[in-house]
């Protein structure tokens, strides 16, 4: 077992729940131990940058103290989030870049008793780790229902392979370690030109227009390859082009119907993992079809709907006549 | 190879914008180094939505177009897709000066649309508030105050997203709440330039 100190992100514990449920089922069949940073806080996505940049790093930086607290056999944090990704890379990155930074961080950090000295860790991403530490062999050989037949679009989404401070990855736009891995798990992989565009971020917040036009590109692309699913790295990938695709089809006049999953989710039902373990049901447009096609059984619905028993198996009383006894009692 | 631009002694602060936004970016911005060759904006997913594209953007900064370059809606329509920044030629960190454009924005109310600014400082607030992000009351007041008439098309989403367990009703605190405002309360009172 390889031991990872783990920045889970606000993401995996709500909306991006099947991505929390599907890495914990399938972290021991990959020999990855993750330990989670005690007490972490919200990295800021992409608000508090824009808003303030001391406190938007500190807010950073706090993670980064308390991981680098915490840390003894390993000094590498794993985050599954982009989002996160980015920003503990961002602010370990600049702080070594610009020392001023550093100083004033450190000087908030104070505040808290808290301190972290840039460079101090190794800031990665789940998939970098399970390609390049994990490897590709160890991955085919935990193969026991191969994806046969599978077409899958692998979508990286924006802030994993970009900026990419260590160079970490084979390309900043055209990457192909999705598609290498989700080729190791039997999948029929499509040459997605997508596969690092925008899903539109937080514009489906703000300015849906924007984001409509962003994921139809990203639907109408995946679509034209026939993929069966879209196979996702991101939360905010997979919220934007899976929860809002319904809206995106109204936006447009359009009819898709593209499941978005997480890689894992499809790493899981490869290693014969329970896919009712992997968070399928989770998702808004269903993954049954195109799953049951390779004759995996995925459940809809999260859980079958069961009608909350009552304290009185009869009901509400009835009102009787005097005289007459109420056949409920 | 140098990144800073040569000083100046102009009393007109707009002369020295450019050197203001770089100095207020979170690394070496290289925001001088632009070449205004424009394959930012050729690069840009959300471009056709913007009042100016990242290349013109720059260009009034240089020219000390402040209030113009502050008021255009280009910084709050950036996705951070970081396609720019990895084929500037000139290495601008481009995503990181849309930030630092914000916040000047904000600072000096200039922004033309409320919208953005809004949902990043009710974001901000439910982070100092709990330390975690909480969706559901970002959602439910952010939708109320700028998107009423999104709402009955949301409804099925957001009730989705409670019966899918993807969003929680109650919000979720950190155990280091006091330490985490100890730490933003000076941060507060610290700039990098």
């Amino acid at each position: 077992m390889s031991k990872y100190i783990f920045y889970p992100g606000c993401a995996m514990e709500t909306s991006a729940r099947a991505y929390n449920e599907s890495l914990l089922a399938i972290h021991d069949v990959l020999g990855i131990e993750l330990e989670e940073i005690r007490d972490w806080n919200c990295c800021g996505a992409t608000e508090y940058l824009g808003i303030n940049l001391v406190p938007a790093y500190a807010l950073i930086g706090r993670n980064l103290a308390l991981a680098a607290r915490q840390a003894n056999s390993s000094r590498t944090v794993v985050a599954s989030c982009s989002a996160c990704y980015l920003n503990l890379a961002k602010a370990d990155h600049y702080m070594t870049e610009r020392p001023v930074l550093s100083e004033k961080v450190n000087e908030a950090l104070a505040a808290g008793g808290l301190s972290y000295i840039p460079g101090s860790l190794e800031i990665r991403h789940l998939l970098d780790v399970i390609i390049h530490d994990v490897g590709l062999d160890t991955v085919r050989s935990k193969v026991v229902k191969p994806l046969k037949g599978l077409r899958v679009a692998p979508y990286l989404g924006c802030m994993v392979p970009r900026p990419d401070y260590k160079k970490r990855w084979s390309d900043a736009e055209h990457p192909t370690e999705l598609d290498l891995l989700l080729k190791a798990l039997g999948a029929e992989v499509i040459d997605f030109p997508l596969k690092t565009h925008c899903c539109g971020g937080h514009m489906t917040q703000i300015g849906p227009t924007t984001a409509f036009e962003l994921i139809r590109r990203l639907l109408q692309s995946a679509d034209q390859f026939k993929a069966d699913v879209m196979a996702t790295v991101c939360p905010m990938c997979q919220m934007n082009v899976d929860a809002y695709q319904a809206e995106t089809n109204r936006h447009f006049h359009t009819n898709f119907k593209m499941p978005i999953l997480f890689f894992t989710q499809l790493m899981g039902v490869a290693f014969g993992v329970d896919p009712i373990k992997l968070g399928f049901g989770r998702e808004f447009v269903k993954a049954t079809e195109a799953m049951g096609r390779i004759g995996i059984e995925t459940p809809a619905e999260l859980e079958p709907k069961t009608q909350p028993k009552r304290k009185k198996p009869t009901g509400l009383p009835m009102p009787t006549m005097p005289g007459q006894t109420n056949q409920e009692e | 190879m140098t990144t800073q631009p040569i000083p100046t002694n102009d009393p007109n602060p707009n002369v020295r914008f450019l050197e203001e936004v770089s100095a207020r970016t979170a690394g070496v911005s290289r925001l001088e180094m632009c070449i205004q060759c424009g394959t930012c904006g050729g690069s840009c997913p959300p471009a056709e939505d913007m009042d100016h594209t990242p290349r013109m953007l720059f260009a009034l900064i240089r020219a000390g177009m402040r209030e113009q370059a502050l008021a255009s809606n280009t910084p709050w329509i950036c996705v951070s897709c970081y396609h720019c920044v990895v084929r500037c030629p000139q290495e601008v960190h481009i995503a990181d000066v849309m930030y630092t454009l914000k916040s000047m924005a904000i600072q000096a109310k200039l922004y033309k649309d409320s919208t953005a600014p809004d949902f990043s400082q009710t974001f901000v607030d439910m982070v100092e508030t709990y330390g975690r992000s909480y969706e559901f009351g970002l959602a439910t007041r952010h939708y109320l105050k700028h998107f009423p008439m999104r709402l009955p098309s949301m409804a099925p989403m957001g009730l989705g997203m409670l019966t899918k367990k993807r969003m929680d009703i109650t919000p979720k605190r950190i155990e280091g709440m006091d330490q985490l405002n100890a730490i933003l309360e000076r941060a507060k009172t610290l700039e990098v330039v």
